[in-house]
């Protein structure tokens, strides 16, 4: 948004000019047609957030913070999330390892599958989840005949529900992480008389580790926020399964102040995620 | 000629559309370098002899078991060979510290850390890395490293061992000094080694014989001060400063050469005697070679310039050309010549004065018949 920019014509004098120099600056100024949408889309990201800072309770939140309901799901929360992004790792690693080095037919359409959660609307992962994990799901009536284990409408189906829709954010990030990881040191390695697994454990594993964190990072911050599946797969019962965005969604019915104290929290938690990942985020090209 | 206690190789690789044909053997404690051009397939050699790469067809065995014998289905894979390979970049792990890179074969193979480490003090002591063991590789000098990835290698107690380029990515001074210690290393590696190249000094210094490749296949293999006097190729007689023209050799001793080579005749003393065994033999025992083709080696300081035709009738082999560039070299001067044949020739900066020698002067080339080197065709 360079104010010097100058009119249409004069602009059209420089590009000439520049049309032969292949070093001259690529972007000597904004036009305005880019410049103006451009700020307006600027300011609807930032707007709302402002309101949300403008708007806050600043004198009550300690209180509004340290009440019992708030503090339940503020624990619930940190709980389910760590936990999610804990199976996401176990199972997700390996299954990035899969989808970036092995070799099968179908392994294309196993890759799209794996991505369908990241664009499935939430409600309807929980809706889905409760036909497979249900009590009449088609695994869910097993678990409940032969373990007596019964996951929706528990702090597990919490887990299950985030889990379900933030794994992939780790699997993504994983497996780009080890497509462009070098093989040269894996060959290296298998010379020296390690086999797959060690090789694995030994010398792709540490090399990828910045992008695991991140995937986990991002994973965990995904499952904070998890609203849709969480409500349609286990339900809105306080202490048990009413994460933070549960009981945002619920205090706003009767009271916006506590909502809006726990939104800040979760303000807070986003931006300390992008904090984390301003390396890879912020930085051009950093994101594989 | 095949040591059962050693490497053998027959068969065939191949690669992305790149054809590799080899068929050699290296005794225990033999060091053989491969010599040949970028794109020979020397590193597709190093690749399938460690078990990166497959054989198409053949057989490998080393010490007496087979490797890799794709008509019998048995293919040996890299972890469970035998054999060490030291990258040509090194690939030393950078996550791991110098003694953790060492100890990374004994770890791998399920030895406990301080098990692990031990061992790998043995070897940091023995290549003089003790003080280095606390370093990370992004913290190695290029001489270090090189000294690390030999450690790493050895460390792995191979029956064979394979080093692809060790010096090509080192400066002139370190290159010195690993070099001398590599040789000692060879020297007690009780294995067979390959050590892949393109610098000729340091195969003469390296190794103990010599397989020259090129395009895929063995054009020379023999001791490397024999294959630097009698090169096969041109792409050797190169490396090692030669003029090299392929001829045929006629009944009178005289070599027509090729007209692609730039054509014209000369004569070599040994040629009668020497390569006249091999125009004989041409059909019978020559060395796979048509009839009477011969290799003409010729040293550039054996040629003389002269500004007029010489008179004095003892050189066999006189010629005209014309300077086509004149290029100062440490302490002589190399003058390219066009003509037939054409001739690299050495001579003094005092002669390049005294001759007056610059791009475009006509000249007259002379040799001796006895300084022209005249064996037969491999080809």
């Amino acid at each position: 948004m360079r104010p010097d920019a100058g009119p249409p014509g004069r602009a059209g004098t420089e590009q000439r000019d520049s049309a032969g120099r292949r070093d001259a600056p690529a972007g000597r100024g904004v036009p305005p047609a880019l410049a103006v949408p451009a700020a307006l889309g600027f300011c609807f990201l930032l707007v709302p957030l402002l309101a949300l800072l403008v708007r806050a309770p600043w004198h009550g939140l300690p209180g509004l913070l340290t009440d019992p309901v708030a503090l339940t799901a503020l624990r619930l929360s940190l709980v389910c999330a760590t936990a999610a992004t804990a199976v996401s790792l176990v199972l997700g690693v390996p299954l990035a390892w899969v989808l970036a080095r092995a070799r099968f037919p179908g392994l294309a359409v196993l890759r799209a599958l794996v991505t369908v959660p990241l664009v499935l609307p939430p409600v309807v992962g929980g809706l889905a989840l409760l036909l497979a994990f249900g009590r009449n799901g088609i695994l869910g009536r097993y678990l409940d005949a032969w373990f007596g284990v019964t996951l929706p409408f528990s702090t597990a189906g919490v887990v299950v529900a985030e889990t379900f829709v933030a794994m992939p954010f780790l699997v993504v990030a994983v497996e780009g992480a080890l497509r462009s990881a070098d093989r040269d040191l894996e060959e290296a390695a298998a010379t020296l008389g390690a086999r797959r697994l060690a090789v694995f454990v030994r010398v792709t594993l540490p090399l990828v580790a910045p992008s695991v964190l991140a995937g986990a990072v991002l994973c965990w911050a995904r499952a904070l926020g998890e609203f849709g599946a969480t409500i349609t797969f286990a339900g809105n019962n306080p202490g048990t399964t009413q994460t933070m965005p549960l009981t945002i969604y619920d205090q706003l019915q009767t009271d916006p102040e506590p909502a809006i104290a726990l939104s800040l929290v979760l303000l807070l938690a986003a931006a300390a995620v992008l904090g984390l990942l301003r390396d890879r985020w912020l930085r051009p090209g950093g994101v594989t | 000629m095949t040591d059962p206690a050693g490497l053998s190789v027959a068969g065939e690789v191949e690669r992305g559309g790149f054809r590799l044909a080899l068929e050699f053997a290296v005794a225990p404690g033999e060091v053989l370098g491969v010599l040949g051009p970028n794109g020979a397939g020397k590193t597709t050699l190093l690749r399938t002899l460690a078990g990166l790469n497959a054989l198409r067809r053949g057989r490998i065995s080393l010490a007496g078991a087979v490797l890799d014998d794709p008509g019998r289905q048995l293919f040996v894979p890299a972890e469970h060979r035998p054999v060490g390979l030291v990258f040509q970049n090194y690939r030393l792990f950078p996550h791991l510290s110098v003694r953790d890179n060492v100890a990374f074969s004994a770890r791998a193979r399920g030895a406990g850390r301080h098990g692990a480490r031990r061992h790998a003090d043995i070897w940091l002591d023995r290549l003089g890395l003790a003080e280095l063991a606390g370093r990370k590789p992004a913290q190695l000098s290029g001489g270090q490293a090189q000294r690390v990835a030999l450690a790493r290698t050895l460390a792995a107690e191979p029956g064979l061992l394979l080093l692809d380029e060790p010096l090509a990515a080192l400066d002139a001074r370190t290159r010195l000094e690993v070099r001398a210690e590599l040789r000692r290393h060879l020297g007690a590696f009780g294995g067979p080694s390959l050590v892949v190249t393109h610098d000729p000094l340091e195969a003469m210094v390296l190794t103990d014989r010599l397989l020259v490749i090129e395009d895929g296949r063995v054009v020379q293999q023999g001791a490397p001060a024999e294959v630097a006097r009698r090169p096969a190729s041109q792409y050797v007689a190169r490396l090692v400063g030669l003029n090299l023209y392929p001829g045929t050799l006629g009944p009178d001793g005289a070599v027509a050469l090729d007209q692609a080579a730039g054509g014209g005749v000369l004569h070599a003393a040994g040629g009668a005697a020497g390569a006249g065994g091999a125009a004989e033999a041409g059909g019978a025992a020559g060395a796979g070679g048509a009839a009477g083709r011969v290799l003409l080696a010729l040293r550039p300081s054996a040629i003389a310039l002269h500004t007029e035709r010489p008179r004095a009738a003892s050189p066999r082999n006189v010629w005209p050309g014309t300077v086509t560039g004149v290029e100062l070299l440490t302490d002589r001067v190399r003058v390219q010549v066009a003509g037939s044949p054409p001739a690299l020739v050495d001579v003094t900066p005092d002669a390049v004065a005294e001759l007056d020698l610059a791009a475009g002067s006509a000249v007259w080339l002379s040799a001796k018949a006895t300084e022209i080197e005249c064996y037969p065709d491999p080809r």
